[in-house]
């Protein structure tokens, strides 16, 4: 078991140098010279040198990505050009409309899409697996801001029963911020519940075919049992493997969700970026979002063995 | 072949069943396979809309007309128009350009790079650690944002869009060619050409490449589908093509500022994205069940 962890952490290592790398390219390629920007506009050449020098931006590119390595490593991501402030100080700003978003998504997808999947499966080939596989492919098909516009049409402007836009934080109460977070929630869920629901019929299809199965089955345990017990958590892996990818999905999404719902996280601090072309706090985001890409299917890597205990040998 | 008396022979018999045949292949291929009938009609219906935008009833659709703007949907304007007076109508009908020509080069280009990038990482093992390594480290960031950063990079165009969106998407096809190059190099009949004294690159496009072409082509369709999304976002977020264009994302955005008192602004195009998705998407599904049943089966 330990060895198992070890090598799966020894594997991420190569991965999240590739993803600096890259990042750091990014900086790297951004148009704009830094040192002339910080000089400002009656800059002798010499001056903008002497800054470049300073900056150590005359330096070869592996050297300044060493550098530039060993700041990240110790949680300095640089300052934002728009602001001036410290790019982990914006982050840490905003983190919480959008941890909270994502984790409430990822619950609300999770008692959805299983129980989903599990139903399809059960009645594989009627109209009820049919109906939840159209939803699936709908789930799919529509785009994250249609489905987030849609939600707040009809539950915020035409019923009124939830805030349209907005977000309430945590600490001035418990429903109004979760009042705030559930249209959001429920847009960018959409997909990741499609995603869910069919690897989990396909999963669950699979191991209801199998000998143990019907061994159950015929020892009389009912069908909630075999159902949930015996089949799902056989099925559990491949449903663990897509959720963890899915977090992608998820990441991608709370831009665009953040942006329709006017909350102010991650998602809406990467939109603005873009926009003043504020390549350190870009690069900030994708390295914080990607890094948690990669950690969370860290994680469902060492899920397998609790799901499935022969992958300890 | 006209002296011998075969031909006629063997002529006489077609008239009989030919067309019973013949309309039973169409009729049950639909029924067979109702996804790939309507997802192909449906996408065939959009590249006539995006062939045939000019003489569609439409005007020029980024001509400006101040005095008629933010009309709701009524005979003059079909769809209505925008806060600049634009005719969304036309600019709706305009975008399927867009989003079609997006959707499939991404498809095309992330496939045959992807396939190439696969074919030299399971055939060539000194190669395969570093390839794999980039590989998995680009499908770390996730499409979207790897999108939005390269973007940030470079001037909003429809090139440079499908660069950025192709870069995210030619892992997922690379991954899934090493995986199959890996498995088929196991088979017999590999091991039979290379026994034969069949050179490399002949093996590859002879015994290899065939075998690889279904779940590319499956692959290709959902990758055409992610791409007409990603592209929407984009536009959407300001970091995709140019705002005069006229395309489905930067409709949506234009109509974000008044959704909540002209939802008809966002609706239009969310609505053709929505069915355009969904029609890549259903082939695709179709093109899996028919091309793998037991892949279909299982997934």
């Amino acid at each position: 078991m330990l060895s198992y962890i070890v090598r799966r952490l020894l594997a991420t290592i190569p991965v999240m140098g590739i993803v600096a790398l890259f990042v750091f390219s990014l900086l790297y390629l951004a148009p704009g010279d830094p040192a002339a920007i910080i000089a400002g506009d009656q800059a002798t050449v010499e001056q903008i040198a002497k800054i470049r020098a300073s900056l150590g931006l005359n330096q070869p590119f592996v050297v300044r990505f060493g550098h530039w390595l060993w700041q990240i490593v110790h949680g300095n991501l640089g300052t934002s050009v728009f602001t001036g402030q410290p790019v982990s100080a914006m982050i840490a700003q905003r983190i919480e409309p959008t941890l909270s978003l994502m984790v409430l998504t990822m619950l609300i997808a999770l008692t959805l899409a299983i129980p989903l999947g599990v139903i399809a499966a059960w009645k594989h080939g009627t109209w009820i697996d049919r109906a939840i596989m159209i939803f699936a492919v709908l789930g799919f098909s529509v785009p994250v801001f249609v489905v987030a516009y849609l939600l707040a049409y009809v539950f915020g402007l035409t019923f009124r029963l939830l805030p349209v836009q907005g977000f309430t934080p945590l600490a001035k109460g418990f429903w109004p911020f979760l009042g705030t977070l559930v249209l959001p929630s429920l847009a960018l869920g959409a997909i990741y519940v499609a995603l869910l629901a069919r690897i989990t019929r396909a999963a669950m299809l699979e191991v209801l075919a199998q000998d143990y199965v019907r061994t159950a089955r015929a020892k009389g345990v009912g069908q909630g049992g075999v159902l949930f017990v015996h089949a799902l958590k056989n099925a559990a892996n491949p449903v663990v493997t897509v959720a963890g990818l899915g977090v992608a999905l998820l990441i991608g999404g709370t831009v665009v969700t953040e942006t329709v719902f006017a909350i102010p996280g991650l998602g809406t601090l990467t939109v603005n970026a873009i926009l003043e072309r504020d390549y350190p706090v870009i690069q900030g985001v994708v390295l914080l979002f990607s890094f948690t890409y990669v950690l969370v299917n860290l994680i469902v890597d060492l899920l397998y063995s609790v799901f499935d205990p022969r992958i300890r040998l | 072949m006209s002296e011998f008396a075969l031909p006629e022979e063997a002529a006489a018999l077609p008239e009989i069943l030919p067309p019973a045949v013949r309309r039973g292949r169409v009729a049950g291929f639909v029924l067979q396979h109702p996804g790939i009938a309507i997802g192909g009609g449906l996408i065939a219906v959009m590249t006539v809309l995006a062939l045939a935008a000019p003489w569609l009833g439409t005007v020029d659709p980024q001509s400006l007309d101040p005095a008629n703007m933010l009309i709701v949907p009524s005979a003059g304007h079909w769809f209505g128009t925008d806060m600049l007076g634009r005719d969304i109508y036309s600019r709706v009908i305009y975008g399927t350009r867009v989003s079609l020509v997006v959707g499939f080069v991404v498809a095309l280009l992330a496939s045959v790079i992807g396939m190439a990038i696969g074919l030299v990482s399971g055939f060539f093992r000194a190669l395969d650690p570093v390839l794999m390594r980039v590989m998995d480290g680009i499908l770390a960031i996730p499409s979207i944002l790897l999108a939005i950063a390269l973007m940030a990079l470079t001037q909003g165009s429809v090139g440079n869009v499908i660069v950025a969106i192709t870069i995210s998407q030619v892992p997922q096809v690379a991954r899934l060619v090493r995986g199959m190059v890996l498995g088929l190099r196991e088979q017999p009949f590999v091991e039979a050409a290379i026994a034969a004294g069949t050179r490399t690159p002949r093996l590859i496009w002879r015994h290899i490449v065939p075998n690889t072409l279904a779940p590319v082509i499956v692959q290709a369709t959902y990758i055409c589908a992610v791409a007409m999304i990603i592209e929407a976002i984009l536009d959407f977020i300001g970091a995709g093509v140019p705002p005069i264009v006229p395309s489905w994302g930067n409709i949506m955005a234009e109509g974000r500022a008044l959704w909540q008192v002209k939802p008809f602004i966002v609706f239009f195009p969310a609505f053709f994205l929505s069915v355009t998705v969904l029609a890549v998407n259903l082939l695709g599904d179709g093109l899996r069940d028919m091309l793998d049943p037991r892949l279909g089966s299982r997934k």
